[in-house]
C-alpha cells in the first residue's frame, strides 16, 4: 500500500510535468493534441475506492487546469474520464479476481484489453475535453475531427509509454 | 430512508460523477470568460434570431409607411438640390455675391392610375389644388421626366404622360436643341423620339438627352439616352430615338415642381401678345 502510494505519487508528478513542459507545445495544427495526462487515472489500482478515484481524477485535471489556464475544463473532462473507467471496469474485469490490488497495466491485462480501454477512456475524455472547449454545436464537425485524432494521438503516446515500462515490469 | 442509502451508494459512481460535474462546470463558466460569455451569447443568439426573424415579418407591415417616408424625403432633398435654385447674382465685378433663391420646388405624389398602351396615355395621382398643383406644372419621378400635369381637381391630378402624341418637351442632346415626342410609328412605352435636330450633326449612341433651357422643367433633367440615330429619308433633320429612363411601367412616386418664377414669366411674355 504504502509503495502504491509512492509509485503514484512519483507517476503524477512525472506525468503531468510532461504534459505541462512538453506536450503543451506539441501537437498537429490544433487538429491534435496529446493529453499523456490520462494515463495517471488509467493507471491507478483496480481495488481503488469510487470516491477516491473521482477525487484524485478532479485534482489531476485541477492541477493541468492550472497550468492549461482554463479552470475547471480538464477538471470536467477527468470527472467523466473516471466515470467511464468504473463503467469500462465494472463491464470487464471480475473483481476479487487478482491478488496484490493489481494495476490495469499492460504487462498484466495483456495488449488486447489495455488498447480497448486506453481508445475508450481516452475518447471519452477528449470528447468532454473539446466539446466543452469549444462550447457550442455549431463547430460539431471540426471538433469530433479534433476529438479523433487526438484520441489516436494520446492512445499512441500511452501505448509508447506503456511499452517502455512493460520491460522492466517483467524483471 | 434505508433504501435511499443502498440506492445511492449501489450507483455512488454516478452521484460522484454528478457532483464533480458540476463542480467543474461551475467552476469553468465562473472562471473562464469565454465560456461565460459563451453561455450568455448562445441564449443570445437565440432570441437575436427569433426577434431578426419577427422583424422580417413586422417590417412588410410597414412598408407603405417607410415608402411614404423615403419619398417625403426625397422630395425635401430635391428642393435642396443646386439644380432647382435660381441663380440671382447678376455678373458684375465689383460684388461677389452669389445669392441662390429658390427657384423650383417639388411636391411628392403617388400615382393612381396609369396607362401604357393607348395613343394617349394618362396619369392620375392623389394630389390637387388643396395641394399647390397647378396646370401645366411639370412632372418627374426619381430617374426621369413623366409628363405635364394636365387637370387639377380639389384632391387630384391628371398628368399628359410623356406618352401622349401631343407631348413636346424642349430637348438637348450634347447642347444641341430638339423637340421630344412620342407615338411617332411606335408606341413602345421604353422609347421616345427627338426631333429637328440638324441632319449633318453626328449624334452618338448612348449621348444622354436632358431637358433644355426652354422646357417647364428645370435645365438639365434627365429624359434617356440616344439609341437610335438616323436621317429619315428626304428630310433634312435627324430622327433620333432615346430610351427614356422613366420606367412608366412601374411608376409609383412622381414629383410634381412649381417653378417659382413662371407665373412672372409668363405675365411677362404675355406683354409681347398684347402689344
Amino acid at each position: 500500500m504504502g509503495s502504491a502510494l509512492i509509485t503514484n505519487t512519483i507517476r503524477f508528478i512525472l506525468l503531468i510535468a510532461t504534459q505541462v513542459f512538453l506536450l503543451k507545445n506539441t501537437g498537429y495544427y490544433n487538429l491534435s493534441i496529446p493529453y499523456l495526462y490520462i494515463l495517471f487515472i488509467l493507471l491507478l489500482p483496480f481495488g481503488i475506492p469510487n470516491g477516491l478515484l473521482f477525487f484524485l481524477a478532479f485534482i489531476t485535471g485541477l492541477t493541468v487546469d492550472v497550468f492549461y489556464d482554463t479552470l475547471g475544463l480538464h477538471a470536467l473532462a477527468c470527472s467523466i474520464l473516471a466515470f467511464v473507467r468504473i463503467l469500462f471496469i465494472r463491464l470487464t474485469v471480475q473483481r476479487d479476481g487478482f491478488d496484490n490490488e493489481p494495476e490495469p497495466r499492460l504487462g498484466i491485462m495483456g495488449f488486447r484489453w489495455f488498447l480497448f480501454y486506453t481508445i475508450i477512456l481516452a475518447f471519452s475524455h477528449h470528447l468532454m475535453l473539446f466539446t466543452f472547449e469549444t462550447f457550442r454545436f455549431s463547430e460539431i464537425g471540426y471538433t469530433l475531427i479534433r476529438v479523433v485524432l487526438s484520441c489516436l494521438f494520446s492512445t499512441v503516446l500511452i501505448l509508447i509509454t506503456e511499452f517502455v515500462f512493460y520491460r522492466k515490469k517483467l524483471r | 430512508m434505508r433504501n435511499l442509502w443502498l440506492f445511492i451508494s449501489k450507483y455512488n459512481a454516478f452521484f460522484l460523477l454528478i457532483i464533480f460535474f458540476t463542480i467543474s462546470l461551475v467552476m469553468m463558466v465562473n472562471n473562464n470568460s469565454y465560456q461565460r460569455a459563451s453561455v450568455w451569447n448562445s441564449s443570445n443568439h437565440i432570441i437575436g434570431s427569433t426577434y431578426e426573424r419577427v422583424n422580417q415579418f413586422s417590417s412588410y407591415l410597414v412598408l407603405g409607411k417607410t415608402n411614404d417616408s423615403l419619398a417625403a424625403e426625397n422630395a425635401r432633398l430635391r428642393n435642396l438640390l443646386k439644380s432647382s435654385l435660381y441663380s440671382d447674382s447678376i455678373d458684375r465685378v465689383t460684388v461677389n455675391d452669389t445669392n441662390l433663391n429658390q427657384q423650383y420646388t417639388y411636391t411628392i405624389a403617388r400615382v393612381i392610375n396609369n396607362s401604357l398602351h393607348q395613343q394617349n396615355n394618362y396619369i392620375t395621382i392623389n394630389r390637387g389644388k388643396r395641394h399647390g398643383i397647378e396646370k401645366g406644372m411639370g412632372v418627374t419621378s426619381a430617374s426621369g421626366i413623366v409628363g405635364i400635369v394636365l387637370n387639377v381637381s380639389e384632391n387630384f391630378s391628371t398628368i399628359r404622360s410623356l406618352l401622349h402624341t401631343e407631348t413636346k418637351i424642349s430637348a438637348s442632346v450634347d447642347g444641341n436643341i430638339g423637340s421630344l415626342v412620342w407615338g411617332e410609328g411606335v408606341y413602345d412605352a421604353r422609347f421616345a423620339i427627338l426631333k429637328d435636330i440638324q441632319g449633318h450633326l453626328i449624334i452618338k449612341k448612348g449621348s444622354r438627352v436632358v431637358t433644355s433651357e426652354f422646357s417647364l422643367f428645370p435645365t438639365g433633367t434627365n429624359i434617356g439616352v440616344v439609341s437610335k440615330s438616323a436621317v429619315k429619308g428626304g428630310s433634312s433633320s435627324l430622327d433620333i430615338e432615346v430610351k427614356l429612363d422613366t420606367d412608366f411601367s412601374a411608376l409609383q412616386y412622381v414629383y410634381v415642381i412649381n417653378n417659382l418664377l413662371s407665373t412672372e414669366q409668363l405675365s411677362l411674355e404675355a406683354l409681347n401678345k398684347t402689344e
